[in-house]
């Protein structure tokens, strides 16, 4: 019996045949409590203040307004930084996810039988995911300059950390009946994992892969901010200039590629799994 | 027997055009994309400067860390906490309307892929954009941060909303509808029970995920733990900038843990 049952003892009902049966109190009060005193506290927190809302709403949709239209002869000049950040996201995309799949390997209960070596692959992997990729990129900008390379490492650390706790995750799901055999037969873990293993696991892989790809691509546009290279370089400048009409160029183009990246990606994963 | 093995062998269908196709559109794109890299930016000193960080990341800033202040790292992770709770709240607020147009068994085929374009449209603006346009009603601070996390949110959140609601099992629907229930007893005892969790889950994971970018929000003012992270990271102030990455991940660690607890929960009903 938990806590809150004992203080809110739970209602006896007697049923038609004489037996007295409990049904425990409902949890929904406690939860509601909760939710609202966190709402109190963070409306408290952060100035949440509808009247301001809802009486200056209309100036946020002024820079939105300067975008539209956008400026067509601006287009020439995006071709660059645009591909720059479809190769960012793609080399560093793959660079990621090729580099994680033996962190996942030891990170795995059911292949790796130390726990002390899957705990701290584990331990290692959530800590690379919370490091926000705003801050890889800024350190990478010290070590590589200025540039993409910068935001291609940046990237390749976020789908590392990413693909890993998925992989991991997908891998100790698999049916380890053919492990088991060809370890048996005197295979060594790697060789049992390459042909029992992978084949299980490499549509999901390949698909969370090309999702990933699909998030980074949009994720790469914030790098530049930092000064990783790709767009997000221009549209920090420009909306520096409050050359709004650029901005929405800009984004328009991001809009379109993200879309075609989008759709090509989603069918191709139909014909992963 | 062994000829016939032979044979089946041979009828196999042979892939290897389709995969070596592929294989090498792969290998293209990657060769096309090595050429973004440039490397003359890389200094010489870039790894002493990486010992640099690495150490001043590994000896925290304490006094920082453990202040009380308002500038102390535990008020601003509150400030965070708070920032990305509410906003996922709005977000999610907003996209329930949004989901329930975009939803191709409940609205005819054009709406829906209307609906679909403006959450993509919401999803592809990144985020200080919003920051900066919001920045405009609200004036800088953690009220423009919240609302710029709501509508990032806005894209996810409905994407999934909607694959729950498209999910619906409509079975429940027609019995209730047998026994002689009203519009609103379906609703209530028919649509709401099989959304909530699913609907409660997608927002808690959004929370993790707000709480992980809230980092973003700094860069144009929008409150959060953000700015003072990159302002010590561009000042070189390691120590400083370890004591706030070391609470951001300590805090994100422990919202991953307890979200997924409640969410394993919901799952399993």
């Amino acid at each position: 019996m938990s806590l809150y049952d004992r203080i809110f003892l739970p209602k006896t009902l007697t049923l038609p045949n004489g037996k007295q049966v409990k049904k425990p109190r409902s949890r929904a009060p406690l939860i509601a409590a909760i939710f609202l005193g966190m709402t109190a506290v963070s409306v408290e927190v952060t100035g949440f203040d509808m009247a301001v809302l809802v009486s200056r709403i209309k100036e946020f949709f002024v820079i939105l307004g300067d975008m539209i239209p956008p400026r067509w002869d601006y287009m020439p000049q995006i071709w660059k930084p645009l591909f720059d950040t479809i190769k960012m996201s793609l080399l560093g995309s793959f660079i990621g996810s090729v580099l994680v799949v033996p962190f996942a390997m030891l990170a795995s209960t059911n292949i790796i039988h130390s726990r002390i070596v899957v705990a701290s692959m584990r331990l290692l992997l959530s800590i690379i995911r919370t490091l926000p990729t705003l801050v890889s990129a800024l350190i990478a900008t010290y070590i590589f300059g200025l540039g993409t390379l910068a935001g291609t490492t940046a990237i390749a650390v976020f789908t590392f950390a990413y693909i890993g706790k998925i992989l991991y995750e997908e891998i100790e799901t698999v049916d380890m009946g053919p492990f088991e055999a060809m370890e048996a037969m005197g295979a060594t873990k790697a060789r049992a994992f390459i042909s029992a293993i992978v084949p299980q696991v490499l549509p999901s892989y390949l698909s969370n892969c090309l999702f990933c790809f699909e998030g980074n691509v949009r994720y790469a546009s914030i790098l530049g901010y930092v000064g990783a290279g790709g767009l997000g370089l221009i549209l920090n400048e420009k909306i520096g200039w409050r050359e709004y009409a650029s901005v929405g160029m800009i984004l328009l183009a991001l809009f379109v590629t993200v879309f075609i990246i989008e759709t090509i990606s989603r069918a191709a994963r139909k014909r992963l799994v | 027997m062994d000829k016939r093995i032979q044979q089946a062998y041979e009828q196999r269908p042979k892939p290897w055009i389709f995969e070596l196709s592929v294989a090498l559109v792969v290998i293209a794109l990657l060769v096309w994309s090595g050429t973004a890299v440039e490397t003359a930016g890389t200094t010489q000193s870039g790894a002493k400067i990486a010992a640099n960080i690495l150490s001043g990341i590994f000896h925290p800033d304490t006094k920082l860390l453990f202040s009380l202040t308002k500038q102390g790292v535990l008020y601003l992770l509150l400030e965070t906490i708070c920032i990305a709770f509410l906003g996922t709240i709005v977000g999610a607020i907003i996209s329930i309307p949004l989901a329930f147009i975009s939803a191709s068994n409940l609205t005819p085929k054009p709406v829906a892929f209307i609906g679909r374009i403006v959450i993509m449209a919401i999803r592809t603006v990144p985020a200080f954009v919003y920051g900066l346009m919001f920045i405009r009603v609200t004036g800088p601070g953690a009220f423009a941060g919240l609302l710029t996390m709501s509508l990032c949110s806005v894209g996810m959140v409905s994407k999934m909303y909607i694959e729950a609601i498209e999910d619906l099992d409509v079975r429940v629907l027609e019995s209730l509808d047998a026994a002689g229930c009203t519009t609103w007893q379906k609703i209530r005892y028919g649509i709401l029970p099989q959304l909530m969790p699913n609907f409660a889950s997608t927002a808690i994971y959004r929370f993790d995920i707000n709480l992980r970018d809230a980092t973003v929000l700094g860069l144009v003012g929008a409150g959060g733990i953000g700015a003072p992270l990159i302002f010590a990271m561009n000042a070189y102030r390691w120590e400083e900038a370890g004591a706030i990455l070391t609470g951001l991940i300590v805090l994100v660690l422990i919202v991953e843990w307890i979200s997924t607890k409640i969410r394993v929960k919901l799952a399993r009903g």
